[in-house]
């Protein structure tokens, strides 16, 4: 009743049950922030805009993201995961959603930013459909907390209409 | 002479019960695993409910080594999200981020593209040959939880089978010699 075996067995289960309930608790806790991130974003220039020989559309885009995501970050968060997407819908797709720009911002420090960029993805619709398409920017963020459930949410930010003429 | 023969009978009828209660308790112990692996599968539905990281593609959010919980819902598949996948020909699923989404209107079917976060281009290099994207059929699940480290356990189980067979054995032998 009393032997070793006993006893380590009683103090390793008691340690492990102390440690599962605190990771719960950690990630419980995450749903008391209420987070009030702010995003803006604006484009620059349309590099070039031009059809595939496959009848697909692609454009390029030079964009200035700035964002403050300072009110995302909780003593569990480990990493915030931010996008920009391109959300549109064309008669063949109801919804197209294109990640044109990605990052991960490690600490809160980093959560207010400003960057100047071309988009980091090809921006491709599956069609010919994107002469004269308004679409939605979007902001995306997918928290990864050091334990438990992750959270994700977006902004949708002001539209953008392409050109009617390839260039 | 009786009574050595009495005896006899006595422990082996003795022994007959110890060794059946032993194996109800083990029967009981494995079987209770399976319930609750097979319950976890009912909840989420997804046919495998835990995954482990096994690369570092996804780093630094997923190490290798940590535990993700699947939960697989009719809810469509959004730009953001990890997904956990399988490739024709491949025999270990993947899990990775979706960067594009293309919904079809008329019947909602998805194409899908997905990338690591920490890989340097998009995972078209990891599908089939000529395959541009992922349909819904391909998708096990999305990670919706995260506990980190615990993985390692079955990591090193597969890498190195011997600390299995030791584990297993020495486990066997707590649950035979144990009196109550």
């Amino acid at each position: 009743m009393h032997s070793f075996g006993y006893r380590a067995n009683a103090l390793l289960t008691f340690a492990v049950t102390i440690l599962a309930l605190m990771c719960a608790m950690a990630s419980i806790c995450d749903n008391l922030n209420h987070p009030t991130p702010t995003s803006q974003v604006q484009v620059l220039n349309i590099n070039w805009f031009q059809k595939q020989p496959n009848g697909n559309d692609e454009v390029s885009m030079t964009m200035n993201i700035s964002a403050d995501l300072q009110s995302l970050f909780t003593w569990n968060t480990k990493q915030v995961f931010v996008f920009l997407a391109a959300e549109y819908g064309t008669p063949k797709n109801s919804l197209n959603q294109i990640s044109l720009w990605d990052g991960i911002i490690p600490t809160k420090e980093h959560a207010k930013f400003w960057i100047h960029t071309s988009n980091k993805y090809r921006f491709i619709d599956q069609g010919s459909n994107l002469r004269g398409k308004e679409f939605n920017f979007t902001l995306h963020w997918h928290v990864m907390p050091k334990t438990g459930k992750m959270f994700a949410d977006k902004i949708v930010m002001s539209g953008y209409r392409l050109p009617q003429e390839y260039r | 002479m009786d009574w050595i023969g009495e005896t006899v009978d006595s422990i082996k009828s003795l022994q007959i019960r110890q060794v059946l209660t032993q194996a109800v308790s083990l029967g009981m112990i494995v079987t209770s695993a399976l319930i609750i692996w097979k319950a976890l599968m009912c909840v989420t539905g997804s046919e495998s409910p835990v995954v482990v990281v096994l690369s570092g593609s996804m780093e630094p959010g997923f190490k290798r080594g940590d535990i993700l919980f699947l939960h697989m819902s009719k809810e469509p598949i959004r730009a953001g999200e990890i997904v956990v996948f399988n490739v024709d020909g491949r025999e270990i699923p993947i899990v990775h981020r979706v960067i594009k989404v293309h919904e079809r209107q008329d019947t909602g079917e998805v194409d899908v593209l997905t990338k690591g976060d920490n890989n340097y281009g998009d995972d078209r290099l990891l599908y089939a040959h000529g395959q541009l994207w992922l349909q819904r059929h391909h998708i096990m699940g999305r990670a919706v939880g995260f506990l980190p480290y615990v993985g390692w356990v079955t990591i090193i189980m597969t890498e190195k089978p011997i600390i299995k067979y030791i584990l297993i054995g020495a486990l066997g032998l707590l649950v035979i010699t144990s009196k109550d």
